[in-house]
C-alpha cells in the first residue's frame, strides 16, 4: 500500500518536473540554449498566481493570469536579450541565460522578500483525499497528473500536426536551412518560448499544490532538476521529457522513502552523471555527430 | 610571446621589487589597523576571490569550457585543511603549508576525478555535469555530519589567513598560471579552445591537456577556500553552493574571459564596491545580474577581452632600455 | 627499396545504413605525391578522417609504416608521423602565425611542466629552437614577415598555406593536403603546385592530396585513385586516368567537368 501511494507521490512530483523540461527541451531542441531562467518563470507564475489568489480572484482566471504572464514574462526575456545574442559564441549565451535567472530572482526577492509566502491552496482547490482500494490519493495528485498528460498530447499535437509546430522541427534540425525555406525563425524561436513558458505557469500552480511555500529560490533547484530530466530523457523529445520526468520523480520519492532525504539532490545530479557518461543523449535522444 | 630589448634579469629584478614593495604596503595596512578590521577582511576577501577567478579563468577563458562547479573545488580545499588544521599535529607555520598544499592536492585530485567524465562532453553539457558534481559535494558534505559537522558548521577553525599569507598566494597562483600559459602546454591549452580536433591533429594530447587545466583549475580553488575558512575560522556548506560558482563566473566574465589583469580588476571592484556604496548593497546583486547581460550583449569578451598587463610594456613605455641602444 | 608508408587494407566505414566508402586498397609510397580525385559525396575526405582516425573504420585496416593503427587516436597517428589539413580550415584563430606554427612543433618541443613554471634553462632553450624552426619553415612557405599576425586575420589563400606548414611542423612522414586549392585564383592555384612539388622534395615525405583542380591534380601527382559512391573506380598513372571510361562516366555522369 505505501509503495503505491509513493508511487502516486513520485508520479505527481514527476509530472511537475516533465512540465517544466519539456521547457528546456523545445528551447534546448531549437536554438541550442540552456534557458536557466526558466525555472525562475515558474517563480513568478507562482508569485502571480498567489497575489491573485490572495486578491480573491476566480480561480480559472487566477490560472489564465498565471500561464499568461509567464508566458509573457518569457517572450520579453526572449526578445530582449536572446535575440540579440542569437549568432554569438555558446558561452556567452550561457551566461547570459544565467544572468537573466540571477535577475529574476534578485528582483523577486527585492520586490516580495526573500522568505516564503504561504500558498492559499485552499482557494484554489479544496484539499480532499480519495481512498481507493485502501490507498490514500490526494485530488491534487490526480489533477497534476491528469493535467500534465493532457498538456502533453496537446503538445504533441502542436508540434505533429500544425503549421508552427512543422516549422519548429524544421528550425530544430537546420536553423539556417529553415530560414531560407521562407520560415520565419524569429517567430517559431519566440513561439517556442511562449509554449514552454505556458507549461511552466501550468507548472507553476501544480507546484504551489505540492509545495505551498513560495520563495524566490524555488525556481532555482527545480529549474536545474527539471533540466537534469530533460537530458535523461533525450533533448528535444516529448515523451523523453516525459520519462525523465518521471524517473526524477519517483527516484526522489524513493530516496526520501528509505530516509535519506538530504541526498535527493545529490542523487538526481549522481543520476545525470550515470546518464552522461553512458549515453550522453539520454532515453530517448538522437545522435548528433560533430562534422570534420 | 613579447618581444622586447629588455634584458630578463632587469625584468625580473623590476617584478621582484614590484611585489615586494606591494607586500610591505599592504602588510603595513593590515598590520597598524587604520583601516579597521572590515576592511582588512575586505582586502583578504579580494585575495582569495582573485584566486578564485584567476584560477576559473584558466580553464573557462583559455581552455574555453565554462565549468559552473567552482565552488564545489573551494569547499574540498576548504574542509580539508580545515579539518587538517584542526587537528594541529604540526606547528603553527608548517601546520599552515602544509594544510595548503593538502587542500590544493585535494582539490586538484577532485578536478581530474570530475574532469575524466567531463572530457567526454562539450559546451552546455560539461557546464551541467560540473553543476551537478558541485552540487554532489555539497549534499555529501552536508550529509557526513560526523566528520564535517554538516549544516551546523564547522567551529573553530584556526584563522590563519593573514594578509602576508593570502597575498603571497596570490602572486603564486598568478605566477604559476601565468608561467604555463606562456610555455607550449599554455599553448596547447589555448590552441584546444580555438579548434580542439586541429589541436589532436597537432599531436596535442586533449585529454591529458584538459584534465591537467582541470586539476590545476581545481588546486587553486582549493587553496582558495582553505584561505576563505582561515579567514572565517567556520564553514557551512552553503558557502558553496551555486551562486558562489555563479558569482566567481560573474567576476571572470565581466573581467574578461581570457585576462588574467581582467579577473584582477573585476574581483577588487566587484567585491569592495558593496562595501563602499553600502546604500547600493540592496540592489546589488540586481545590478550586477544586469551588468552581466548587458556586456554580454554588448561586448561578449567581457570589459577588459584578453588584454593583459604587461610590466615590459609599461617599462619601454617610460623609456627603460637595453644600454647599449641608448648610446 | 620502395618503402611503403601507408597501406590501406579493404578499409570500410559505414554511417548508420549506408555505405560511405567500401572495399578501399591503396598503398603509398615514401616520396610520392598520389591524388584522390571523384566528386563530391564520393568519400574522399572520409578516408582522410579514416587515415587520421577521426573515424574507426568498420572493416579492414591501415598500416602505417607496417604497424596496425587500429588502437592509435588522432593525436598518435599524427605524433606517429601522419599530418594533414582540412576541407574547412581549422586554424587556431585568436593565435597568431608564429604560434599556430608552435602548436605543430608541440612534441618536437622538449619542456615538462616543471621546467616551464620554474623557467629552468630548458625552457629558454627550447622555446628558442621551436622558433627557430618555425620561423625557418615560415620562410619558405613567405609567411615570417607576418608572423606576428592573427591567424584569423590572413587571407584565405594564406590561410591554407599556414595550415601546411602546421602540419609540416609536426614532422610527418606522409601529409594529407584536402583540396588545398580550394577557393585560389589560378595564380594562387599556380604557386601552390610549386610549393607541393617543394615540399616533397625538400622534406622526402608523401603527400596524398583531394582536390579538384584537375590541372594540379594532373601537374603534380604520380599516381590517381578515383572514387565513386566510396569505391574505387581507377587507379594509375594521370593518363591513364585521363583516358579512362569509368572515370569519364562517373564525372560526366554526374553532369560535372573534368578538366
Amino acid at each position: 500500500m505505501l509503495f503505491f501511494s509513493q508511487l502516486i507521490n513520485g508520479l505527481q512530483l514527476g509530472s511537475i518536473y516533465a512540465l517544466i523540461a519539456l521547457g528546456y527541451s523545445m528551447v534546448y531542441g531549437i536554438i541550442r540554449l540552456l534557458n536557466f531562467a526558466h525555472g525562475d518563470i515558474l517563480m513568478v507564475g507562482a508569485y502571480v498566481a498567489l497575489f491573485s489568489l490572495t486578491a480573491s480572484f476566480d480561480p480559472w482566471l487566477v490560472i489564465t493570469l498565471t500561464i499568461i504572464t509567464s508566458t509573457l514574462l518569457a517572450i520579453i526575456i526572449e526578445k530582449v536579450t536572446y535575440t540579440p545574442l542569437r549568432n554569438a559564441p555558446r558561452l556567452s549565451v550561457l551566461i547570459t541565460a544565467i544572468g537573466v535567472s540571477i535577475l529574476l530572482q534578485n528582483l523577486s526577492q527585492f520586490f516580495f522578500g526573500a522568505s516564503g509566502r504561504p500558498f492559499p491552496v485552499h482557494l484554489l482547490l479544496e484539499p480532499t483525499v480519495f481512498n481507493f482500494f485502501g490507498i490514500n490519493i490526494n485530488n491534487n495528485s490526480i489533477i497534476t497528473i491528469i493535467v500534465t498528460i493532457v498538456s502533453m498530447i496537446v503538445l504533441t499535437f502542436i508540434v505533429k500536426r500544425t503549421r508552427l509546430g512543422k516549422a519548429m522541427r524544421a528550425v530544430s534540425q537546420d536553423l539556417d536551412a529553415a530560414r531560407l525555406m521562407g520560415v520565419n525563425v524569429n517567430n517559431v524561436v519566440t513561439f517556442t518560448f511562449a509554449v514552454g513558458a505556458s507549461l511552466a505557469g501550468i507548472g507553476s500552480i501544480l507546484y504551489a499544490l505540492r509545495f505551498p511555500l513560495i520563495s524566490p529560490n524555488i525556481g532555482g533547484i527545480l529549474g536545474l532538476k527539471a533540466f537534469v530530466a530533460a537530458i535523461v530523457g533525450g533533448i528535444g523529445s516529448i515523451p523523453g521529457a516525459m520519462i525523465g520526468g518521471y524517473t526524477i520523480g519517483i527516484l526522489e520519492v524513493l530516496v526520501i522513502t528509505f530516509g535519506l532525504s538530504g541526498w535527493t539532490d545529490g542523487v538526481v545530479f549522481l543520476l545525470l552523471i550515470i546518464v552522461l557518461m553512458f549515453k550522453p543523449t539520454g532515453i530517448m535522444g538522437k545522435n548528433i555527430a560533430e562534422k570534420v | 610571446m613579447r618581444e622586447t630589448n629588455i634584458p630578463l634579469y632587469i625584468r625580473y629584478i623590476v617584478t621582484a621589487i614590484l611585489l615586494t614593495s606591494f607586500l610591505f604596503i599592504g602588510f603595513f595596512i593590515t598590520n597598524s589597523n587604520i583601516l579597521g578590521r572590515a576592511h582588512n577582511t575586505l582586502i583578504i576577501q579580494i585575495g582569495f576571490y582573485i584566486i578564485l577567478s584567476v584560477s576559473l579563468n584558466m580553464v573557462a577563458g583559455y581552455l574555453g569550457q565554462l565549468p559552473l562547479g567552482h565552488a564545489g573545488f573551494m569547499a574540498v580545499g576548504a574542509y580539508s585543511a580545515s579539518l587538517f588544521w584542526r587537528l594541529g599535529i604540526l606547528p603553527s607555520f608548517s601546520n599552515i603549508i602544509v594544510g595548503l598544499i593538502i587542500s590544493g592536492i585535494t582539490a586538484a585530485i577532485f578536478g581530474i576525478i570530475i574532469g575524466v567524465p567531463a572530457l567526454r562532453l562539450k559546451g552546455d553539457y560539461l557546464s551541467i555535469i560540473t553543476l551537478g558534481f558541485g552540487e554532489i559535494i555539497r549534499v555529501v558534505i552536508n550529509n557526513l555530519d560526523n566528520i564535517t559537522y554538516g549544516a551546523r558548521g564547522l567551529l573553530n577553525i584556526p584563522r590563519y589567513s593573514t594578509f602576508t599569507l593570502v597575498y603571497i598566494c596570490v602572486i603564486i597562483t598568478i605566477m604559476v598560471i601565468h608561467l604555463i600559459m606562456k610555455s607550449k602546454h599554455g599553448r596547447a591549452i589555448i590552441a584546444i579552445r580555438d579548434n580542439e580536433i586541429a589541436a589532436r591533429s597537432c599531436g596535442v594530447n586533449v585529454i591529458y591537456y584538459k584534465v591537467f587545466t582541470f586539476a590545476v583549475s581545481a588546486f587553486f580553488a582549493g587553496i582558495a577556500g582553505a584561505l576563505m575558512a582561515g579567514n572565517q575560522g567556520i564553514l557551512v556548506p552553503n558557502n558553496f553552493d551555486f551562486m558562489t560558482s555563479v558569482n566567481i563566473l560573474m567576476i571572470v566574465v565581466l573581467g574578461g574571459m581570457g585576462s588574467m589583469f581582467g579577473s584582477v580588476i573585476s574581483s577588487i571592484v566587484l567585491i569592495s564596491l558593496p562595501v563602499f556604496l553600502q546604500p547600493l548593497n540592496e540592489y546589488r546583486m540586481i545590478i550586477y545580474s544586469l551588468l552581466l547581460i548587458v556586456v554580454m550583449i554588448f561586448k561578449p569578451t567581457g570589459l577588459m577581452g584578453s588584454y593583459e598587463f604587461s610590466l615590459t610594456y609599461f617599462l619601454e613605455k617610460i623609456g627603460i632600455k637595453r644600454r647599449e641602444e641608448n648610446v | 627499396m620502395s618503402n611503403i608508408v601507408i597501406e590501406c587494407k579493404n578499409l570500410g566505414i559505414d554511417f548508420g545504413g549506408l555505405t560511405a566508402v567500401d572495399n578501399f586498397n591503396k598503398s603509398i609510397k615514401s616520396s610520392q605525391i598520389s591524388g584522390l580525385i571523384g566528386p563530391n559525396g564520393a568519400g574522399k575526405t572520409t578516408i582522410f578522417n579514416l587515415l587520421t582516425k577521426v573515424y574507426k573504420p568498420t572493416r579492414g585496416s591501415i598500416l602505417f609504416n607496417g604497424n596496425d593503427t587500429k588502437n592509435m587516436s588522432i593525436t598518435s597517428i599524427n605524433k606517429a608521423g601522419v599530418a594533414r589539413t582540412f576541407q574547412n580550415i581549422r586554424l587556431f584563430n585568436k593565435m597568431t602565425v608564429l604560434e599556430n606554427v608552435l602548436v605543430g612543433l608541440h612534441n618536437r618541443t622538449n619542456c615538462n611542466l616543471v621546467s616551464s613554471i620554474l623557467r629552468l634553462p630548458t625552457y629558454f632553450r627550447s622555446e628558442k629552437k621551436a622558433k627557430e624552426i618555425a620561423l625557418n619553415l615560415l620562410e619558405i612557405f613567405d609567411m615570417k614577415d607576418i608572423y606576428k599576425e592573427n591567424a584569423g586575420n590572413l587571407s584565405y589563400g594564406t590561410q591554407r598555406k599556414l595550415e601546411i606548414t602546421r602540419a609540416l611542423a609536426t614532422s610527418p612522414k606522409i601529409l594529407l593536403l584536402d583540396e588545398p586549392a580550394a577557393g585560389m585564383n589560378p595564380k594562387e592555384t599556380e604557386d601552390l603546385m610549386e610549393t607541393i612539388k617543394k615540399i616533397q622534395n625538400d622534406f622526402k615525405i608523401a603527400i596524398l592530396l583531394i582536390e579538384h583542380d584537375m590541372k594540379l591534380v594532373m601537374g603534380i601527382c604520380s599516381e590517381i585513385t578515383v572514387l565513386n559512391y566510396g569505391k574505387i573506380i581507377a587507379n594509375g598513372l594521370p593518363i591513364e586516368i585521363q583516358n579512362n571510361q569509368k572515370v569519364i562516366e562517373a564525372y560526366l555522369g554526374k553532369g560535372e567537368e573534368i578538366a
